[in-house]
């Protein structure tokens, strides 16, 4: 069946089954590599992207689900405000080490300071414990989300 | 035929362009290469064409800089670290740097792999040689194209100089004609006095970072070959398990599905597993047009597997058996020192204790993954792997093929853990491929990665520790019940004699005996150390109390005097120059005084542990701060490191995060992490059952550096082990309750 689908601000008309996860739409017929396959069940946070503004996993939103409502991605959010400080942090913390999962990272990121523009160490954890980094470099994303939110990057929970 | 989006290896260097090197036994590289003298020019364009001085250099026109780097990049940051040591040497300023992965070529680069955290170590000398010689054929070049001895030119940030008459030239200018001139012998070649340098040591971010926060296509699940279809790979969930029957009619009229067939493994390997050496096994595969196809294809397959011989396993099982088999004596004698029965027997206090840690799943977060093309005999594969070389080996005999007709182009890896050294994946990709006769990319769902993984082997220890009068540890005793058939035990699954505190007793003796075990193993981040460290830092911990003493205090007395205690034989890498009592006394003191360990008054419910541990070559100490709640939740609030890894630090920035990262992986395999196996095979499917720590349980960790004059050394491991008994001998003091298995369970910390 046939879908037309607003992605990082351009329509984009694909033909697959109704039930294909947003996920498969884009990296396998969209050719849009950056949102990643982790887990397909929602657990690991790999695959977010916003939809409507929202983060969301992007491996368990059915196509047909998505409607009108415009989707951004990790190749389109350096394009927005947000975005473009998140990732400018990312890059100025070093936070990667394999890297596979930052593309969700930055996205949750995104959406959190979208919401909350001044967060505390709190509203990190309860906004990014749905992203697993395997290498666990959750010392430099936290500090990271700190220095795109403009805040001093030292984590309040220190002793 | 090369991919559409990837980054992938090669970009136009073609291989004859390299110098022809050759392995040495310990798998680097030799240092007396002869540098072949090539130039790859457009004819009539050679000014325009870039230059490969070397298997690693390669100048070109715009005056940028490719350096290729030789070992896999899994997160580890290896492509960073190595282009900084070359370009360093090279002298060049980082910003015309462009790292690129070399291509797969033992004769080029020797062993290319990653793990062991041995690619510092086994290359740092090499590629400073290989960056200084080329410097020093851009300085002949200079030289003679301005007829100066070559000894009054300078360089400095890709520049050659003739400060004398003021003249100077670009790499790029000189690149065609340093391709030309004689390669300097690598043993002679001048290297920077390293108080010089200005590239090493500095913390520089990934070279491919820019765009990984930009989402671009650089992993191997990302490759994408024209023509290529999707493949999905069942197999049977118990190892090794043989086909029987399935619905393959009814699986091919599904929709988008190309090809259905059973791939039959070519030979049955012999227990006990092993699963980095391993062959494929039987399976199913499902081609189809899209990945989420053939997935959804897979979900409909129903195959009747063959009876296998290992389906009455069950892990829930092994601690009774373990303990029965302890009673024996060992099946081998790792070591035996003096006279430890006899002492034991006439000890002031015998100290026993039973421990347990569980197999453990690598679970990297990018899914196994491999893309075949395989035509006319031959096989192109883009894999994200750690180990190609050993790839290479097992694609040719799966298919049949000798071995240089199998090309494999190493991706970034989505993490690697020691999950990737295998080839199952690579090979399965490659005969699905042939079998199909189309272009594949071979995907795991989560659910195979959790239950067809070369795991971290489950273990017990059942240690003794004798005290004399006035509390001295006299004897020790552990017999570690692993998995195997008789003495021939599982990867990674083995303990060394000088495991401590072994040579540092009088009267000792360590032994193993196995348990049958239907489950590959292999390595996984600080193979054995992962496990030992948990094991025997938190009995000591034990014995140190038993003696009145704390644990810091139990270990500087074992190390005594600084010196270098004889090196261990055999192993995997380079010669070891055997432990140093003085570097672990060293980072002990400095991790104490850091974090007031011993010193703190803390509130009830609150403790702190220490444990140190000698993996990789690096020297680690630890001190974690717990808080145990009413219920048996665990809250870290805080690790301490003091690290010793040599006098260089090639990349403090990426150092520091794998330092930090290997921690946090080590708090959260104890608080987490353990498969259970039922019917011999492993029950656990995705995250939700095999839960791995998260942003809200990561602690603080402050790192503290030690630097000695001893050579530098990999991070990528060595700060794991320990993490896991400090954190469990900080429960012990937080609540008095011992931690002597693994994961922890909340139920036996509840104070209510």
């Amino acid at each position: 069946m046939s879908y037309t689908i607003k992605i990082n601000g351009t329509p984009r008309t694909v033909d697959v089954d109704g039930d294909t996860p947003l996920l498969w739409v884009l990296r396998d017929v969209l050719d849009m590599k950056g949102p990643k396959f982790g887990c397909g069940l929602g657990l690991c946070g790999c695959c977010t992207v916003h939809i409507d503004g929202n983060p969301t996993r992007a491996c368990i939103t059915p196509v047909k689900a998505v409607g009108e409502r415009p989707v951004l991605t990790i190749e389109g959010v350096g394009d927005t405000e947000t975005g473009k400080k998140v990732q400018e942090a990312w890059l100025a913390l070093d936070v990667m080490q394999c890297g596979y999962c930052q593309a969700g990272q930055i996205m949750s990121a995104t959406a959190l300071l979208n919401e909350k523009p001044h967060p505390t160490d709190a509203d990190i954890d309860a906004a990014m414990s749905g992203n697993i980094c395997r290498c666990a470099t959750y010392t430099r994303i936290r500090a990271a989300i700190k220095q795109a939110a403009g805040l001093d990057t030292k984590d309040s929970r220190d002793i | 035929m090369t991919p559409n989006n990837a980054v992938t290896a090669n970009s136009g260097v073609s291989r004859r362009n390299f110098l022809v090197g050759s392995a040495t036994a310990g798998g680097g590289l030799l240092l007396d290469l002869s540098f072949v003298p090539a130039v790859k020019a457009a004819p009539g364009h050679e000014a325009t064409a870039t230059s490969t001085l070397n298997a690693y250099v390669q100048i070109n026109p715009d005056d940028s800089v490719t350096i290729f780097s030789k070992n896999p990049e899994i997160g580890q940051g290896i492509k960073t670290a190595f282009a900084q040591i070359i370009a360093e040497e090279l002298d060049v300023d980082w910003k015309q740097v462009h790292a690129e992965q070399a291509p797969t070529d033992a004769k080029l680069y020797g062993a290319q792999f990653a793990g062991g955290s041995l690619s510092v170590p086994m290359n740092y000398d090499t590629l400073r040689r290989a960056g200084a010689a080329g410097r020093a054929m851009l300085v002949t070049a200079a030289a003679q194209t301005w007829k100066v001895p070559a000894s009054q030119c300078t360089t400095e940030a890709g520049v050659v100089y003739h400060k004398a008459s003021n003249r100077s030239l670009k790499y790029g200018q000189l690149a065609a004609k340093a391709a030309k001139v004689p390669a300097p012998d690598l043993k002679t070649v001048s290297l920077k006095d390293p108080k010089d340098f200005k590239i090493i040591g500095q913390a520089i971010g990934g070279v491919d970072s820019p765009k990984i926060v930009r989402g671009q296509p650089i992993f191997g699940i990302d490759v994408q070959v024209p023509g290529m279809r999707y493949a999905v790979f069942e197999r049977c969930p118990v190892h090794g398990g043989k086909f029987g029957s399935a619905n393959l009619d009814d699986i091919k009229k599904l929709p988008g599905v190309r090809n259905v067939f059973v791939v039959s493994a070519p030979d049955d390997p012999p227990p006990p597993f092993d699963g980095m050496m391993g062959p494929i096994t039987d399976g199913v595969a499902i081609v189809a047009d899209t990945w989420y196809q053939a997935n959804k294809a897979a979900e409909s397959l129903e195959v009747q597997w063959q009876q296998t011989p290992f389906g009455n396993l069950n892990s829930a099982d092994y601690p009774a058996q373990a303990r029965k088999l302890a009673q024996n004596k060992p099946t081998k004698d790792v070591i035996t020192k003096g006279d430890p029965k006899g002492t034991l027997a006439s000890a002031a206090k015998v100290i026993e204790a039973e421990y347990h840690y569980p197999f453990l799943a690598h679970v990297p977060l990018e899914p196994m993954n491999s893309t075949s093309a395989y035509k006319d005999g031959k096989v192109e594969i883009w894999a994200p792997t750690q180990f190609p070389g050993n790839n290479v080996k097992l694609v040719a005999k799966t298919l049949g093929i000798p071995e240089d007709h199998v090309t494999i182009h190493v991706t970034r890896s989505g993490g690697g853990f020691g999950r990737r050294l295998s080839s199952e994946f690579v090979a399965q990709s490659a005969i699905i491929s042939k079998m199909h006769g189309e272009p594949v990319k071979l995907l795991w769902t989560r659910l195979q990665d959790i239950q067809h993984d070369s795991y971290r082997p489950g273990g017990f220890h059942f240690f003794k520790a004798g005290l004399d009068n006035s509390g001295k540890l006299v004897a020790f005793d552990d017999h570690m019940i692993t998995f195997g058939v008789g003495d021939k035990f599982t990867n990674s699954g083995t303990i060394s004699p000088t495991e401590f505190p072994a040579q540092f007793m009088e009267h000792v003796s360590i032994g193993m005996s196995a348990l049958p075990s239907s489950l590959p193993t292999g390595p996984m981040r600080a193979p054995g150390s992962n496990a030992l460290a948990f094991a025997f830092q938190s009995f000591l911990d034990e014995v140190a109390h038993a003696s009145g003493k704390d644990l810091l205090t139990l270990q500087l007395e074992l190390l005594g005097e600084p010196r270098q205690m004889p090196s261990p034989k055999g192993g995997f890498g380079p010669p070891s120059p055997g432990f140093h009592t003085g570097r672990m006394a060293g980072v002990l003191k400095k991790v104490a005084e850091v974090s007031g360990y011993g010193k703190k008054q803390l509130p009830k419910g609150t403790g702190m542990g220490i444990a140190c541990y000698y993996s990789h070559l690096g020297y680690f100490a630890e001190v974690c701060q717990a808080t145990v709640d009413s219920y048996g939740g665990v809250k870290v609030n805080k690790m301490w490191v003091a690290v010793d890894v040599g006098n260089q630090i090639v990349n403090p920035s990426g150092g520091l995060n794998q330092v930090q990262g290997g921690i946090i992986d080590g708090i959260g395999q104890a608080l987490h992490a353990g498969v259970k196996i039922v019917g011999g095979r492993v029950v656990q499917t995705n995250f939700h059952d095999y839960p791995l720590i998260r942003m809200n349980e990561a602690p603080p960790v402050e790192v503290v550096w030690v630097k000695t004059e001893f050579p530098a050394t990999g991070l990528g491991e060595p700060a794991l082990p320990p993490a896991l008994p400090a954190l469990t001998n900080a429960i012990f003091a937080a609540t008095g309750k011992r931690i002597r298995t693994l994961p922890i369970n909340p139920q036996e910390l509840k104070s209510a």
